[in-house]
């Protein structure tokens, strides 16, 4: 049995809600392991369901060998960041960290010399005299994350704690959270639905959709090997393109185009997919591309344009290149990097 | 200048306000340190005599009442006792009932609750009757138990701890629980701290409701011994300037806890800032 065990863990709202499917997840001790999902996916239904903030309906949740499913919050010595922080308002920063170590009883020079460690670790040691409401998002963000470490818990819970932060200040915590993570070593679950948060996180990745778990595995696996429609949508930025097309003979005929010798069985209705950034110029490519916008990210340049009957559809280039609003460009799959889904079940059949 | 005009004229509405409501106070207050055949001879005084120390001692050692038995003095302690008894209780009930009512999963939490507030429009004289045959029959009539428990059951402070935990955030308590509080701790490290700005406001609200009573403390006592201020005012005898005196008095312990717990209303409003 790995670190923290859910065993077909479904969760059903007393109003009939079902948010979470039986879901069963192994998580390895050490391990950052993120939940990614759109909202309303049951993604935080499955985190405070391991924090013990929600019954389990059906299912097993075992933690370092303990069957949690009745074990009270306050005795699984779990330790979470809201995404409102949720500091005590009314106890100044030294306090707000000190507050669940008094609750354990342990006396007050160890409560002292711990905090001001997780204090020094955070950089917040100039602050700890004040109140939350005297503290920027930043140092409120670093304040609920030193609430967290200064107990040693068993395991980090994170509900989208960066979603309140600026875009800059968003990066710049979310290195914090790896770089603190690997130097402190305790095992993590993140909760988010930004993808490239996820992405950069994660040691592993579930994706979740509809209170289902439809794909588990490293950021690069996923990002590399999506096994549905779903996920191939959900994890990379720009988001993949999608093609309506049909399968016959390992013949794959979409609008405008044919991509012969497929590597599948698969015969009838599919979804081809291609991520933007697998395509290339070159002389006479499979697609043609009638550019209407170029966005210039300086490093690349997402260049989005019609083909026949598709609008919006994106080519990510190296942002060296200039490509004029209107001109025609001939595009390749790169190393038969493409996609394909069955269309009615949406899982991938190459 | 039209400006310069209307802020004239209200300052003078309000200084006429502040008259209206300040000289007869003052009125009676010079006149209790005037002699009694002064003011029976002259009326009413606007200027201070000096009779004070001998009116004011008088009446607080003077013993009154049919027996004879009750000062001054014991009133002021009996009043003292009963309001700060219901002050307390009071605010205690009402906080934890609202805390049993918003946090405990309750059935019909919110029928509950209406039901308690139903009880504001049941004011004690409507059911002061029964209330008494209660006492009497625990035997609780001539005492300060009786005199402030029947009265300590606050609906509408209960409404306001309640409205107030409704507003706290439910990650507080969940980040609570996660740090090892259980349902007494948060009740005692969280919710308090945080309502003790309405907790003082409660407590002189639910002191001067206790100092007030009339007509309760004057049903449930029959011994002059548990005598308040306020009835006192009523069973008071002897000259004007005593009476006059003695009402000067009975104002100076709501004034005192307003004065007193101010303080630390404000503190609390600008701290949780
Ligand atoms: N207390 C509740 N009672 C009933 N239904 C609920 C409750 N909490 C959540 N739900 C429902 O359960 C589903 C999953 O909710 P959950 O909060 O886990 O989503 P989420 O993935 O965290 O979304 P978000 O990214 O928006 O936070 C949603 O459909 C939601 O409406
Ligand atoms: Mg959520």
């Amino acid at each position: 049995m790995s670190f923290l065990d859910l065993k077909n863990v479904t969760k059903i709202y007393p109003n009939g809600t079902k948010a979470v499917h039986e879901t069963s997840l192994s998580i390895d001790e050490g391990e950052f392991m993120v939940f990614v999902g759109p909202s309303g996916c049951g993604k935080s239904t499955l985190l405070r369901m391991v924090a013990g903030l929600e019954d389990i309906t059906e299912g097993d949740i075992n933690l370092d060998g303990k069957l949690m499913n009745e074990v009270d919050p306050s005795e699984r010595d779990v330790a979470m960041v809201f995404q409102n922080y949720a500091l005590y308002p009314h106890m100044n920063v030294y306090n707000n960290l000190a507050y669940g170590l008094k609750n354990r009883g342990i006396d007050k020079e160890t409560i002292e010399q711990k905090v001001n460690d997780a204090a020094k670790l955070l950089q917040i040691s100039d602050y700890l005299q004040r109140k939350p409401s005297m503290l920027s998002g930043g140092q409120r963000q670093r304040v609920a994350m030193g609430r967290a470490i200064v107990r040693n818990p068993k395991i980090f819970l994170f509900d989208e704690p960066l979603s309140n932060l600026d875009a800059k200040l968003r990066i710049q915590m979310r290195l914090e959270i790896k770089k603190l993570q690997q130097k402190v070593g305790v095992t993590s679950i993140f909760v988010t639905h930004d993808q490239v948060e996820a992405m950069t996180l994660a040691d592993r990745l579930a994706v979740i959709n509809n209170g289902i778990i439809e794909q588990l595995g490293t950021p690069i696996e996923i990002y590399d090997n999506p096994k549905s429609l779903f996920v191939a949508g959900f994890i990379g930025s720009p988001q993949m393109n999608f093609l309506d097309g049909n399968l016959k003979n390992k013949t794959l005929s979409a609008e405008g185009f044919e991509i012969k010798d497929v590597n599948t069985e698969h015969e009838g209705e599919v979804t081809l997919g291609i991520r933007p950034e697998h395509l290339v110029q070159s002389e006479n490519g499979l697609i043609n591309l009638k550019v209407d916008l170029v966005e210039q990210l300086g490093s690349d340049n997402l260049v989005y344009g019609q083909l026949t009957n598709i609008k919006d559809f994106c080519y990510r280039c190296p942002g060296n290149q200039t490509i004029e609003k209107g001109s025609n460009l001939s595009l390749n799959i790169e190393n038969k990097k493409y996609y394909i889904f069955d269309k009615s079940t949406g899982k991938r059949v190459n | 200048m039209t400006r310069f005009i209307t802020s004239s004229l209200s300052h003078l509405i309000l200084l006429i306000g502040i008259l209206i409501m300040a000289v007869p106070v003052w009125m009676i207050f010079a006149s209790s340190t005037h002699t009694s055949s002064m003011i029976n001879m002259n009326g009413l005084q606007m200027l201070l005599g000096d009779s004070f120390y001998e009116n004011y001692l008088r009446v607080l050692l003077y013993q009154g009442g049919f027996f004879k038995e009750i000062t001054a003095l014991k009133m002021f302690f009996n009043s003292f006792i009963m309001a700060t008894g219901v002050a307390i209780l009071s605010v205690v009930t009402s906080l934890m009932a609202a805390y049993a009512l918003v946090y405990y999963r309750i059935k019909h939490a919110t029928l509950l609750f209406w039901i308690i507030f139903i009880t504001i429009l049941v004011p004690l004289e409507l059911r002061i009757f029964p209330t008494y045959s209660v006492m009497a029959e625990l035997n609780l009539v001539n005492s300060y138990f009786g005199l402030i428990v029947p009265i300590s059951a606050s609906a509408i402070a209960t409404l306001f701890f309640r409205q107030f935990y409704k507003t706290v955030p439910d990650e507080l308590l969940e980040s609570a629980k996660l740090d090892g509080a259980n349902t007494w701790r948060f009740f005692i490290d969280f919710l308090i701290p945080l309502s003790k700005t309405m907790i003082v406001a409660m407590l002189i609200f639910m002191f001067v409701f206790g100092y007030n009573q009339y007509l309760w403390p004057l049903l449930v006592t029959t011994s002059e011994q548990y005598w308040t201020v306020v009835m006192g005012l009523k069973m008071m005898s002897g000259s004007i300037v005593h009476r006059f005196a003695f009402v000067m008095m009975s104002m100076v312990p709501p004034i005192l806890i307003i004065i007193v717990l101010q303080k630390h209303f404000i503190k609390g409003v600008f701290q949780d800032k």
